[in-house]
């Protein structure tokens, strides 16, 4: 037997083991507060603590009550259209300004001293700002994560651009390359590895900061989903959103990871 | 008049301007007539210029003082006319051996129809003999086999003059030989005016028509211009017996190591 392997697999499941037996003991000391069980039941479906029937929120996430109370399912999809459409804009913004800033010195000049005051800025700060431009719950959410999603693109892509090789370059030069030419065939190559590296890093603090953003602007969503089971006094659902906002999280980045090796040439040809 | 000259440097200064101090006077005062088709090798000890000079023919770099002429016309900035082959070959690694040499030769010469292109290409994947390695990524073939590769990419553009930086600097003495032994065999074949930096004698002598010979910097000049007359195809393994071989390897001997030996750095 892989020695490596049983090692994977076991060693994890001492950790959950063990997180169990803390939130138990958690719910034995805190009143109300669900039990691994009572959560898995809420989750799942089965006979809950009261001894009533009920049907789990995963076991179910695709009903639609009304406008306002939809399964699990649409409140996720409704968080991930958010993050995505500021997670594009800020790519088709973040992108092209951070090859000019790699480019040019003085747009790196000009632009440096406002990226570095605003990007330690929390999103969740600008959001009542933008709520009350827009006045519109979706528009706010979007491009708060906009804004959270700008930085690290910029960043990366600058770096990426000031990465290519003096070599390189030179022989741009003697073949008399167009500056159109520098771009696509010598400077994107470089830096679309570090491009990809801004954007996973992006995407992952945007589904951090969308959470939050929902709480505070309402309406549907998992953020709001999860304060909204708060107020409802449904602590398990809490904890079911927490694992669940957790896994989407980790997909999300597994897949921009697989798409940012699909476009590194240094991940090629190693196999 | 007569014939026109070939490339000309006349009266080339290259000065470095440094903050708060009197500028860095790199090469000073050098004049050099190169013929058509002859191989040239510039040797000096490091620090001596060598690089400096040869980046200021290809236009990467300008000079402060004097002119270079390639063909009755002045130098300004690089061009296809002078291709590079850099220290470290300089290959882009996203692009495999073919690719490479292709994006130069589609650069250059856009009227090639695509067969023209792609039979192009291969006669210089082949000059190097590296048909088998066309489509690898420089990531997957040795140091020796790309410095090839960039031999061929820099030949493949039909260049008046071909400009070589240490070339060979980065690699083991066998590979180096090897090399050296493709240059000359392309150089058979091609016929090209090259220039070849180095700092090593035995390749000085036995690829070059003539030799160089720089002084120590600042103010780096040509101290001395060694003929080597021996007939070609040359073969190392007999030139060691060869007087005029001999001969040529103690005047360079002599001049970096009696008339311009470098201090201890």
């Amino acid at each position: 037997m892989n020695n490596e392997l049983a090692k994977k697999i076991i060693l994890p499941i001492l950790v959950f083991i063990a997180i169990l037996g803390v939130w138990s003991s958690i719910a034995n000391v805190v009143e109300d507060f669900p039990t691994p069980s009572d959560t898995y039941v809420a989750a799942f479906g089965g006979t809950n603590a009261d001894g009533d029937e009920i049907t789990g929120v995963l076991a179910d996430p695709f009903y639609v009550e009304n406008q306002d109370d939809k399964g699990l399912f649409w409140q996720i999809m409704e968080s991930l259209k958010r993050v995505f459409a500021g997670f594009i804009l800020a790519i088709l913004v973040g992108v092209p300004l951070g090859l000019l800033i790699g480019m040019s010195r003085n747009a790196q000049y000009a632009f440096d001293p406002f990226i570095q005051i605003f990007k330690p800025v929390s999103p969740l700060a600008w959001l009542p700002l933008l709520l009350f431009i827009f006045q519109d719950i979706n528009l706010t959410a979007i491009s708060t994560i906009f804004i959270t999603s700008i930085w690290p693109i910029i960043i990366n892509t600058a770096l990426g651009v000031k990465s290519v090789n003096e070599d390189y370059m030179n022989v741009a030069k003697v073949l008399r390359f167009t500056p159109i030419e520098k771009v696509m065939q010598i400077i994107l190559p470089v830096a679309v590895p570090f491009i990809f590296t801004g954007m996973r890093l992006s995407l992952g603090i945007a589904w951090l900061v969308i959470v939050a953003a929902e709480m505070l602007t309402g309406g549907i969503g998992i953020g709001f989903w999860i304060w909204d089971e708060y107020n409802n006094l449904n602590y398990h659902n809490i904890i079911i959103g927490i694992i669940v906002v957790g896994l989407i999280g980790f997909l999300l980045d597994v897949i921009m990871g697989k798409i940012a090796d699909y476009f590194d040439y240094t991940k090629k040809g190693r196999a | 008049m007569g014939k026109q000259k070939f490339l000309h440097l006349e009266n080339i200064e290259k000065r470095f301007p440094i903050l708060g101090k009197e500028d860095y006077i790199a090469v000073t005062n050098v004049n050099l007539e190169i013929k058509k088709n002859e191989i040239i090798s510039i040797i000096g000890h490091s620090g001596c210029g060598k690089s400096t000079l040869l980046n200021m023919i290809s236009g990467l770099d300008k000079e402060t003082e004097g002119y270079i002429f390639l063909k009755g016309k002045e130098i300004v900035g690089p061009g296809p006319d002078r291709a590079v082959v850099f220290q470290n070959h300089s290959l882009l690694p996203w692009l495999t051996v073919y690719q490479n040499i292709e994006m130069a030769v589609k650069k250059v010469m856009p009227e090639l129809s695509s067969p023209e292109l792609r039979e192009r290409v291969e006669r210089y994947v082949s000059m190097v003999n590296l048909d088998h390695a066309k489509d690898k990524l420089p990531s997957e073939i040795s140091g020796g086999m790309k410095q090839r590769v960039g031999i061929a990419r820099a030949l493949s553009i039909n260049p008046d003059v071909l400009l070589m930086d240490e070339p060979f600097g980065a690699l083991d003495s066998l590979t180096r030989a090897n090399l050296q032994e493709h240059l000359m065999r392309i150089q058979q074949s091609v016929e090209n005016t090259v220039i070849i930096i180095t700092h090593d004698i035995d390749e000085a002598v036995l690829l070059s028509d003539r030799v160089i010979m720089m002084t120590n910097g600042p103010e780096a000049t040509i101290g001395e211009i060694l003929e080597v007359n021996l007939p070609r195809p040359r073969n190392r393994v007999e030139l060691q017996h060869n007087e005029e071989y001999i001969r040529c390897r103690e005047a360079i001997l002599s001049f970096l190591y009696e008339k311009f030996a470098k201090e201890d750095e």
